[in-house]
């Protein structure tokens, strides 16, 4: 009984001096905002992106067309995947860095859908905060759809399967899924900036470390919150027995690409 | 570690997670977009934003519209939620 007492208290210490020195370390600058603030791709960059969107865009409705086709029951599922991602993209979290960031929210629907259908609802609450919110904008739009409603849930995707192939528990794939996606979002965005603004001494990479350097400590914090929020909601699923959450298990587990 | 607890201690670390920074630093917390105009600006002093925002909101209406899209969200989650429950504790009663 000491020796479990003890043990929590040490490891309570340790979190405590971790968090210390995490704050103490990371002194208060500037981030940035995961989305592109409207004009500020030159236009051959935004057209870029919106080119390079679009396919996903129409694989993403073809996809989500088959499976309500397949399985009318998902569209409960499809529903709360959209809302979890409207509910995190809003909500703005102070971090580390001194400045605020939001997450996601975009891991959910992946692990539950695979990538392919968040283009289309990462790309709906992307425009909603782009029309009536002033952040981000339409001329941008590809560009941050693509790196949100895109990249992100790609990456996440892909390491949820690796997670769940080699035999690591659901929880954590999850987890590592939402905050993999979260991260890529960002990185991707900061890679968008770099190549359309490269330094003058340095060029792209440096650009690219200048944007991916200060918000990558920023969004880690998130990174986290936004996995434990996906995992949350996850286990809050889990605790009811409905037609809905069989057939979703079903087609968890089987190869859908 | 029954699961509401295991719920309970993921709630408490993304609690944390948000206030820690508020109480040990001492920065201003804005918005992060207009940290990226400026680092486009020292970038490339030259280049002109070629658009704007259809509309440019008042702060006080923006973050309306904010807690508006969040609560949207919680909605539509809160009611498939409720649905489920509804389903799952019926089909128990059969």
């Amino acid at each position: 009984m000491v020796k479990l007492k003890r043990k929590t208290a040490a490891s309570t210490a340790l979190l405590v001096i971790g968090f210390t020195l995490f704050l103490l370390v990371n002194e208060p600058q500037s981030a940035y905002a995961m989305h592109i603030m409207e004009g500020f791709l030159p236009v051959g960059w935004a057209i870029f992106w919106w080119a390079a969107f679009i396919p996903f865009f129409i694989l993403g409705v073809r996809a989500i067309r088959k499976m309500t086709k397949e399985a009318p029951e998902l569209k409960l599922m499809l529903g709360l995947a959209a809302a979890f991602t409207f509910v995190l993209s809003a909500l703005k979290i102070p971090s580390v860095t001194g400045s605020s960031s939001h997450p996601t929210g975009t891991g959910l629907g992946t692990v539950m859908f695979g990538p392919l259908p968040m283009s289309v609802l990462g790309s709906m609450v992307l425009l909603f905060q782009a029309v009536l919110l002033a952040h981000g904008g339409l001329t941008t739009l590809g560009a941050n759809a693509f790196s949100m409603a895109v990249a992100g849930p790609a990456a996440g995707y892909a390491v949820y399967r690796l997670l769940m192939r080699s035999g690591s528990k659901q929880g954590i794939a999850i987890f590592s899924a939402a905050a993999v996606a979260d991260l890529a979002t960002y990185i991707v965005t900061s890679v968008q900036l770099a190549v359309a603004f490269p330094a003058v001494e340095g060029g792209i990479l440096a650009s690219f470390m200048k944007f991916g350097g200060i918000f990558a400590i920023t969004q880690v914090p998130l990174a986290v919150s936004e996995g434990l929020l996906t995992v949350l909601i996850w286990n809050w699923l889990q605790s009811f027995n409905t037609d809905e959450l069989t057939i979703l298990k079903r087609r968890m587990k089987g190869d859908r690409v | 570690m029954s699961r509401s607890a295991k719920n309970i201690w993921i709630l408490a670390i993304v609690v944390l997670l948000a206030v820690a920074p508020l109480i040990f630093i001492n920065a201003e917390f804005g918005g992060a977009d207009g940290a990226a105009e400026e680092m486009i600006q020292t970038i490339a002093p030259h280049y002109e934003p070629w658009a704007s925002p259809l509309a440019e909101v008042p702060g006080e209406t923006e973050s309306m519209l904010f807690a508006l899209q969040a609560a949207i969200g919680a909605g539509i989650i809160g009611y498939v939620i409720g649905l489920f429950k509804g389903k799952s504790e019926k089909s128990k009663q059969q």
